[in-house]
């Protein structure tokens, strides 16, 4: 019975090509803007270390202005002193502990063809890798021993080390940074987390620094951060020293603990560290310690910028005009066709079997418009990466996995029968002799 | 021709003609709201830095290799001098940052020494030396700019602002919002107890994050100038000047010292570009969305009328049997489209403004301007009329005889 209603449904579609295209064509167009926007939010609220979600947690504590809040209301600064993560890197109190922030250094390559470049490094402490699950190629990370004993290493992306050394295995070769050299302990795999979760405070979206070295040595070199740096009262003095000293934050933070066990002990040490502190006159705002999984601080950062969920409301508003269209069209087909549909029904066709056949005839169009609607997202994809090519980031937020692909034609499908039911009952309303009499 | 009898024509089949009125009735909610965001982009875009955008560029100095403090000063008083005497170079400065920038530098500003309290207020700053006013072509309206005796090198033994301070018109009605004479020989306090003397006051200059909508007009600038190793230059050319300028001047930098390299070389609309990225996207998205979804509800609509059109050749023909003319025909489907679209309109009307206070709520949106709506509305309501010209224009062809023919 299938078949005969798929050769009416397209007999049908054939009688009336203009018609059944510009209803492809709707549905395809609305799903494409759906789907584009859809796919884009997506990847933007991704989260790359979901598998860790429950035992990674972002670390802050509130030694902001008694007077303001750092954001209202009441949010404690989104990065960490000197003194507390150096203070609570030597504590030790969770399983792994990791700060870090950005620096611009300039890279002096051995080959003399390579003019030094800038690059933005990331001076981290040594649990990165191990916490982050950073994938290696080559070699490893270094240790905390490393970070105590401030020694030189440095591990290197992928994309680094093929640009610098061709793509070898370059652990043990050095590298000239500021006229500093550094020992090549590792080589990352390719790692692009998207949204960069462990740094967020920046650009969600830039690609993971190209190169790691310990924290001990970017703070003994006088590093200056790259990154966001905000301070609610100028440093005591000028220089380097006073600066460490400050309440500027400019770190970020990450502890790991495995059980909810570590973590409620982790929030009293916490506490208590806090509560020391304000004896010694630092931390001047009530106690806000806060601790958040990965994902609890992307939605805290807003990592889905406002514009996107504009567009994806817009456009689920677009999706609803288009099936609006779609109704109106099969209703006028079905009001055009009602002496067919009441001879069908005089020669004894049921209601239920003239539902049947409507439904398919909708399905077949629906399915169609899906189809046309994957082509149509890929196109509103390509647009969105033109519009926003001066982005070089924008490339790894409009891919579309089959996850997307098949939510596309879920959607095509869904829309289209929910857009065949009106018309649909109206056709098996129609009685079999009323329309017959004309005739 | 009468309204009533099309009317009660129209009740007879009531869904079809409720689907294209709720389907105009959308239309108008995204248009409205579409075109609000355009709107405010626009205005976002064309607002001016108050710099001599067209004829600047910068670039970076980024020192790798060890130097002594005094070396560095000597090193940006070298390039200053090369920038300078370049022929073609009106005037150039070393600051931290450059409106349009999106990174740089904020001070929180009091009126009483002390903690920053809620009555402070932020804003951007410029370290500038004299040369500064005329590098970034900002126009004096009270005061002087710096004497060269009031730039100082910054010290690293004297964590003291500097004394004094040019600011924007708009930075001073913020502080002082009662003063009506003059700004100028005014104190305020940055940096906690540090006093800052108002010498001058420019009519505009944005801070370096064009959006930071409420402080984008504040900025201040200090007569010192700080050696370290990453030093940005403004260099404003003469018309014309600027392409030239460029490769000649990064060459000769970068071959004037090798420990350093000069980057981020950009003229001010390539920053331009780069710091409104996403707001001419949303523009350019937006208007396709509104031009596409325009074209679907007009085709909707000529598809409707012309099922309308056939089911009722047998009427029309009847009708134009009977003594109606072609233009009465054509007024039928105009009226008809009128009524549907202006039900769909008023419904859309109220459904825009449904949508765009939630907007407002939930995302930092402007509410839209009154006038938006009775606009879109106009305008739908015209391509409406103008999709069912077609049709219309066919029915009217309709011959009369086709009334004597039966089914």
């Amino acid at each position: 019975m299938l078949r005969y209603y798929l050769k009416l449904g397209f007999l049908s579609i054939r009688a009336n090509p203009a018609l059944s295209l510009l209803m492809v064509a709707a549905i395809a167009v609305g799903i494409g803007a759906c789907m584009t926007m859809v796919t884009v939010r997506h990847v933007m609220a991704d989260n790359p270390i979901a598998h860790k979600n429950d035992r990674l947690f972002h670390v802050q504590v509130d030694n902001w202005n008694p007077n303001n809040p750092y954001r209202e209301p009441n949010e404690p600064p989104e990065q960490v002193t000197y003194l507390d993560a150096t203070r609570l890197l030597e504590a030790g109190r969770a399983h792994r502990q990791v700060i870090s922030f950005k620096s611009d250094r300039v890279v002096q390559p051995d080959d003399d063809e390579i003019l030094p470049f800038q690059e933005e490094v990331r001076a981290t402490s040594a649990d990165f890798f191990a916490m982050f699950d950073v994938p290696f190629k080559y070699g490893s990370g270094w240790d905390a021993a490393a970070d105590r004993a401030e020694e030189r290493v440095t591990v290197l992306s992928a994309a680094m080390n093929d640009r610098l050394y061709g793509g070898e295995d370059s652990t043990g070769r050095m590298l000239m940074m500021n006229n500093e050299p550094y020992r090549v302990a590792g080589v990352l795999d390719d790692w692009r987390p998207t949204p960069k979760f462990f740094d967020l405070n920046n650009n969600p979206y830039e690609d993971p620094e190209d190169i790691y070295t310990p924290f001990s040595v970017a703070v003994t070199g006088e590093w200056g951060s790259s990154g966001n740096n905000s301070c609610w009262k100028s440093p005591e003095e000028a220089g380097y020293a006073s600066y460490l000293a400050s309440e500027c934050i400019w770190i970020q933070m990450w502890v790991e603990l495995p059980t909810q066990a570590d973590k409620e002990a982790y929030e009293q040490f916490l506490a208590d560290y806090v509560t020391e502190q304000k004896e010694l006159g630092r931390f001047p705002r009530p106690l806000n310690n806060r601790l958040s999984t990965p994902e609890e601080w992307m939605i805290n950062q807003e990592v889905v910028d406002d514009m996107v969920s504009v567009l994806l409301a817009l456009s689920a508003l677009f999706l609803l005009v288009c099936l609006l269209n779609t109704i109106g069209l099969l209703l006028a087909k079905v009001i055009r066709r009602r002496n067919d549909i009441s001879l069908r029904r005089a020669l004894g066709a049921s209601k239920a079997e003239l539902f049947r056949q409507y439904i398919v005839e909708a399905g077949m169009i629906g399915g169609a418009g899906g189809l046309a609607g994957i082509g149509m997202t890929w196109l509103g994809l390509r647009g969105i990466e033109n519009v926003f090519s001066e982005y070089d980031f924008i490339e790894h937020l409009v891919t579309m996995d089959w996850q997307m692909v098949g939510l596309a034609v879920l959607l095509a499908i869904v829309s289209s029968l929910g857009a065949a039911l009106y018309p649909t009952w109206r056709a098996c309303r129609v009685s079999p002799a009323t329309t017959l009499r004309i005739q | 021709m009468d309204i009533g009898p099309i009317w009660r024509a129209m009740l007879r089949n009531k869904a079809g003609f409720i689907l294209i009125a709720l389907q105009i009735a959308v239309t108008l909610t995204i248009l409205v709201n579409a075109f609000g965001i355009i709107q405010e982009s626009t205005d976002k875009i064309s607002t001016e830095s108050g710099i001599d955008e067209a004829n600047t560029f910068t670039l970076a100095s980024v020192l790798f290799t060890d130097y002594e403090r005094e070396q560095r000063k000597v090193l940006i008083d070298e390039d200053l001098d090369l920038i300078r005497n370049t022929p073609g170079v009106v005037n150039a400065v070393a600051s931290n940052s450059f409106p349009l920038r999106q990174g740089g530098w904020s001070m929180s500003l009091a009126l009483e020494p002390g903690n920053q309290t809620a009555e402070s207020v932020n804003t951007a700053i410029y370290f500038v030396d004299e040369h500064g006013m005329e590098t970034f072509d900002l126009g004096l309206v009270d005061g002087r700019n710096f004497l060269p005796e009031q730039v100082t090198w910054d010290d690293p033994d004297d964590n003291t602002w500097p004394a004094y301070a040019i600011i924007t018109e708009e930075l001073a009605k913020e502080i002082w919002p009662d003063e009506t004479v003059s700004y100028v020989g005014k104190t305020v306090f940055i940096s906690d107890d540090d006093p800052v003397n108002i010498v001058g006051v420019v009519d505009k200059m944005q801070a370096p994050w064009p959006n930071w909508d409420n402080v984008v007009e504040r900025s201040m600038l200090v007569p010192q100038r700080r050696p370290s190793e990453f030093v940005r230059y403004i260099v404003r050319a003469e018309p014309g000047m600027r392409d030239q300028l460029m490769p000649e001047i990064e060459a000769a930098l970068a071959a004037s010292n090798k420990d350093r390299i000069i980057r981020d070389v950009r003229t001010m609309d390539h920053t331009r570009k780069l710091a409104y990225v996403g707001d001419a996207a949303m523009i350019k998205i937006l208007g396709f969305v509104v031009l596409l979804l325009t074209l679907i509800t007009a085709l909707g609509i000529v598809g409707l009328t012309s099922f309308n059109v056939s089911r009722r050749t047998r009427q029309i023909g009847i009708r134009r049997a009977l003594g109606a003319t072609q233009p009465a025909i054509i007024r039928y489907f105009l009226i008809e489209n009128s009524i549907v679209s202006a039900v769909g309109l008023v419904v859309g009307a109220a459904l825009a403004i449904g949508l765009n206070i939630a907007m407002v709520e939930a995302f930092a949106l402007e509410p839209l301007a009154w006038y938006v709506i009775p606009i879109g509305m106009l305008v739908l309501f015209i391509v409406g009329q103008f999709a069912v010209t077609g049709p219309a224009r066919r029915a009217s062809n309709i011959s009369p005889a086709i009334a004597t023919r039966s089914g």
